[in-house]
């Protein structure tokens, strides 16, 4: 007996594809078809067996284990909640109201990845648009230090270079396609034109392009290992196209420069705006981490790095970030929601996770489970939970999961966290 | 049970203007004293104070993709304002943007319990939802934009109206939407090809429609439908000079049929494109005043910071070119646009103090306080708390004369403001505040203390100082619950989300399909907000 749920919305990446067609039988996911590799292996291989949850590497009943999380948390002085972007937006609530009852700081993946981008809109502004704008208007599109073709698979052809809109008819032939990285990647074979930028010149080769944009003449021959007469023809194309998009990644938030990349592109696409329409999009990485930007905004004012320690939200970035607070060793505890800093986070830092008590909520084991005081094997969002996520573009969709929930959630275990925290 | 007596009771809708009522409470509702066990009752002494039904706000902007734009790219706003946690309160932050919690709390702090969120995408519904719900104690609703929607402008150039009407009922219920918006119609839409509209009669590139017909459509399904409210219109020409002109004529052309046009002190402009800004209040408010077809509010300047934000793309790139200041862009496939733009409005600027001088000669100007209201448009004009300071303005012409005093000196070269003496009395204040904005909104049980209104109750102290008066109510209660003491919050309580479920023909259904292949990249199944994202839900009915 196998069943087909359709429209299914995949929680891999933040394109949140939601056209999947799953097939269940006996329980289990058996076929999933029009995911890309990625989506197809979170849904095949997630196992809904109910798991205890863990204490010290023992098993126990939840109850136990919530009041073993919810001890840690009252005892500490600064504690730390982490992650975030892999879980639906439903629990993401809970973990802002838990840090703000704690006084504890709270951090997300967005952090170590487009925090950046964060810091640049904030400096300013960011003209954009969603995906379907893309897909209906644009003819020009510009990826600029990402790879969809590895990182979000399916993006290519469900909504920037393929896909045949209300403008653009004929779908790829109807767009040019510009890759800029620092080597040829799986993204620029699919490129009408691929520059290749010299690593940590990208706020060079942008700065230039803004002025050649209005007009400047630019003396020096190459810049960042580009020549300059290849971003002229690149500045006339911007210019001249009826709706231009820039999408961009780690290749401007994690190199040198940062936000100031970040600002210098968003600066760029925004002056373009005197000439014809341009928008940028940030590909944004994990399945929900748009939506723990939205939550943590709307919930504490700031999209990230907020610390609730003085009884109100404060911003700092580099200051209550998770990797910097851990590095400084100034966390006493740690509750790791759906992430896995251990694999991912500078030495200094991952260590600490293993000085300090931690707690993680995961459908997976990963490194940082295997570190943790307190392991919650929680349902997996998307899969056999349902709930809420933000695409990239800031477009929200409801998960429509294929097996049914048996295992407690993330929102569950959390409010049951926030139920216990002391006064004071 | 509650009981709150002696009070000196401004109900406009029920005829009482300061009399002295008891006002008996019981399962959220005003009941007759007989259905209350005066025994258990708690009971409010109101002796010599103010009682009126609680703030009903008719357009703000306070949840949604647009808002949380604004507030996350606006640190510098929320650093110096902030709202320390208790042990039943959350923490928040934010001056002209605040978070959703704190954004409850200010309104019921300052008597409102009720608001509706201006403007909403259809696409993005589910995220206001999500931030209404965040929102605590107050009723609230959302205003779906439809002024650029591709597929009401098809049905128009196929003269296809029914076709167009079904869809806008669906669409509402889809996103659990309360009122038709509609934000410079056409212009959103050419926006996206870096152009605008600037009058009634020009043409939607790509569609053959005009701003005419979009209006004139979207009235018409308005009564079809039976809604509980009008169309919300936000015209086109927004902020241009002269623009009092283009006004008029969008009145003229709804031809009788019943509008409200929000924020109008931003399309009340004189003076001509391009010259130098000017009141044209009298312009605007002779041709209200002469249409009883049309309510309006405000939006009044409130010197100070804010932020702009609207659905008006083309409106937000010019403010962005006009102050330099940092710009958010967000265009909506099929749909809509929006941007957001931080703003400071100073006495001392000329283009300010000319907008301030507009508004509150619209409040003096428009005759009828049924048919104008107060509002910031906030954040646009101003934060919503600053409703206290305008509420004594009205009341005091001496208090305006003062701030005409420090305005820009050649703001004041030929307005009329000056001259005019009227003064609001309280029965007003409680019409263009409350009842007046529940009329309008067609909520029957908000705006007034009749049996079987909702019990939403605010009670002042009758101080000298009306701003001081309104920006702390000694009670407000909340359905039935007492929720603010001396101006202070004393129990959270979740609030409601109106909404409205008009039927349709379920033939459109293909239709919906169709255009979903060929303008969404989302599936038309997960596009309608679910019942899930409202678990303090309630339908309000149609006619």
């Amino acid at each position: 007996m196998s069943t087909i749920v359709e429209n299914v919305v995949c929680p891999f990446c933040g394109c949140l594809c939601d056209d999947l067609a799953v097939e269940v039988e006996e329980g289990r996911v058996a076929r999933v078809r029009r995911a890309c590799a990625n989506g197809r292996g979170l849904f095949a291989h997630y196992d809904p067996t109910p798991q205890r949850p863990t204490v010290d590497g023992r098993e126990v009943d939840w109850e136990e284990a919530i009041a073993e999380a919810a001890r840690i948390l009252n005892e500490a002085d600064s504690p730390l909640i982490y992650g975030l972007s892999s879980m639906a937006t439903e629990a993401q609530r809970k973990a802002v109201e838990l840090a703000d009852r704690l006084g504890a700081m709270i951090d997300t993946t967005s952090s170590v990845c487009h925090g950046p981008t964060g810091l640049a809109m904030q400096a300013v502004g960011e003209p954009t648009c969603t995906l379907g704008e893309v897909r209906n208007r644009a003819d020009l599109l510009i990826f600029w230090g990402c790879n969809p073709a590895v990182s979000h698979v399916r993006h290519f052809t469900r909504y920037s270079v393929t896909p045949k809109g209300m403008l653009t008819p004929k779908g790829r032939r109807d767009r040019t396609v510009v890759v800029v990285d620092v080597r040829p990647t799986a993204s620029a074979r699919a490129a009408d034109l691929f520059l290749q930028v010299q690593p940590g010149a990208d706020f060079e080769v942008l700065t230039v392009l803004r002025a050649l944009v209005q007009g400047k003449t630019v003396e020096v021959e190459t810049v960042g290992g580009i020549p300059t007469a290849r971003l002229q023809e690149l500045a006339e194309r911007m210019k001249t196209c009826r709706f231009g998009v820039a999408f961009m990644g780690m290749g401007l938030t994690q190199t040198g420069g940062r936000d100031l990349n970040v600002s210098e592109l968003f600066t760029l696409v925004a002056e373009l705006n005197q000439y014809t329409r341009f928008s940028v999009i940030p590909m944004r990485g994990h399945g929900n981490v748009a939506g723990a930007d939205q939550v943590l905004t709307w919930q504490s004012g700031y999209p990230f790095g907020v610390s609730f320690a003085r009884g109100y939200p404060r911003y700092g970035p580099g200051e209550f970030t998770a990797v910097d607070v851990l590095a400084r060793g100034e966390a006493d505890a740690a509750l790791i929601l759906a992430s896995d800093p251990m694999a991912h986070f500078p030495g200094a830092a991952a260590r600490q996770l293993e000085c300090i008590p931690t707690i993680v909520l995961d459908p997976m084991p990963s490194l940082t489970t295997r570190v943790a005081r307190v392991v919650f094997p929680t349902a997996c969002y998307g899969v056999d939970a349902a709930g809420t996520a933000y695409r990239m573009d800031g477009v929200p969709i409801r998960f429509r999961p294929v097996l049914p929930l048996v295992r407690p959630t993330d929102e569950h275990v959390l409010s049951e966290i926030v139920a216990r925290v002391l006064p004071g | 049970m509650l009981g709150i007596l002696n009070g000196r009771v401004y109900d406009p809708l029920n005829g009482l203007n300061g009399e002295v009522r008891d006002i008996w409470v019981k399962d959220g509702r005003i009941v007759p004293p007989e259905e209350v066990d005066r025994e258990r009752a708690e009971i409010l002494d109101a002796t010599g104070l103010v009682v009126m039904p609680g703030g009903v706000d008719i357009h703000s902007h306070i949840a949604g993709a647009k808002v949380n734009a604004g507030r996350k790219f606006r640190p510098e706003d929320h650093r110096d304002h902030t709202r320390t946690r208790t042990a039943f309160t959350r923490s928040g932050s934010g001056y002209t943007v605040p978070t959703t919690h704190l954004t409850g709390y200010l309104y019921v702090e300052m008597g409102y319990t009720t608001v509706m969120e201006a403007a909403t995408a259809p696409l993005v519904a589910r995220h206001t939802h999500e931030e209404l719900e965040d929102i605590p104690i107050l009723d609230k609703g959302a205003f779906i934009t439809m002024g650029n929607n591709h597929f009401i402008m098809r049905c128009i150039r196929e003269g296809d109206r029914d076709k167009a009407r079904d869809y806008v009922a669906w669409l509402l219920s889809a996103a659990r939407g309360y009122a038709i918006k509609i934000v410079n119609p056409g212009g959103v839409e050419n926006w996206k090809w870096g152009r605008n509209v600037s009058r009634l009669d020009d043409e939607v590139i790509g569609f053959g429609v005009t701003p005419r017909q979009i209006l004139t459509t979207l009235a018409w399904i308005n009564d079809e439908l039976g809604l509980p409210h009008v169309p919300h219109i936000h015209g086109i020409n927004l902020g241009q000079p002269g623009n009092a002109r283009t006004m008029v004529e969008t009145i003229e052309a709804l031809e009788g049929r019943r509008a409200h046009f929000c924020h109008l002190q931003f399309f009340s402009y004189g003076g001509e494109p391009g010259k130098r800004l000017r009141s044209g209040a009298a312009e605007v408010a002779r041709a209200v005043n002469e249409h009883p077809n049309v309510t309006v509010d405000v939006g009044q300047i409130i010197f100070g910071e804010a932020t702009t934000m609207t659905s008006d793309g083309p409106l937000q790139y010019r403010l962005h070119r006009l102050t330099g200041n940092k710009w958010l862009n967000d265009d909506v496939e099929g749909e809509t646009g929006g941007g957001v733009v931080p703003m400071h409005y100073r006495r001392k600027n000329l283009i300010s103090a000319v907008q301030w001088i507009t508004g509150m000669e619209l409040f003096l100007l428009i005759a009828d306080p049924w048919r104008v209201f107060l509002t910031t448009d906030h954040p646009n004009a101003g934060p919503f708390f600053a409703y206290p300071q305008v509420i004594k303005l009205l009341i005091d012409r001496d208090a305006r004369a003062e701030v005409l005093e420090g305005l820009h000196p050649k703001a004041r070269e030929g307005a009329l403001l000056p001259e005019l003496d009227r003064e609001y009395s309280l029965y007003e204040i409680a019409i263009i505040t409350r009842a007046g904005t529940a009329r309008a909104l067609g909520l029957k049980n908000k705006g007034h203390l009749g049996v079987g209104a909702d019990a939403d109750v605010t009670i002042y102290a009758d101080l000298e100082d009306k701003e001081a008066m309104f920006a702390h109510p000694r009670y407000v209660i909340k359905g039935g619950e007492i929720v603010v003491h001396d101006g202070r919050l004393v129990r959270e309580r979740p609030g409601r989300t109106l909404y409205v479920a008009p039927p349709y023909d379920p033939g459109i259904e293909a239709a919906i399909r169709d255009h979903f292949e060929r303008t969404y990249v989302i599936a038309s199944d997960n596009y309608p907000v679910q019942d899930e994202y409202l678990p303090h839900g309630e339908v309000v009915p149609c006619a």
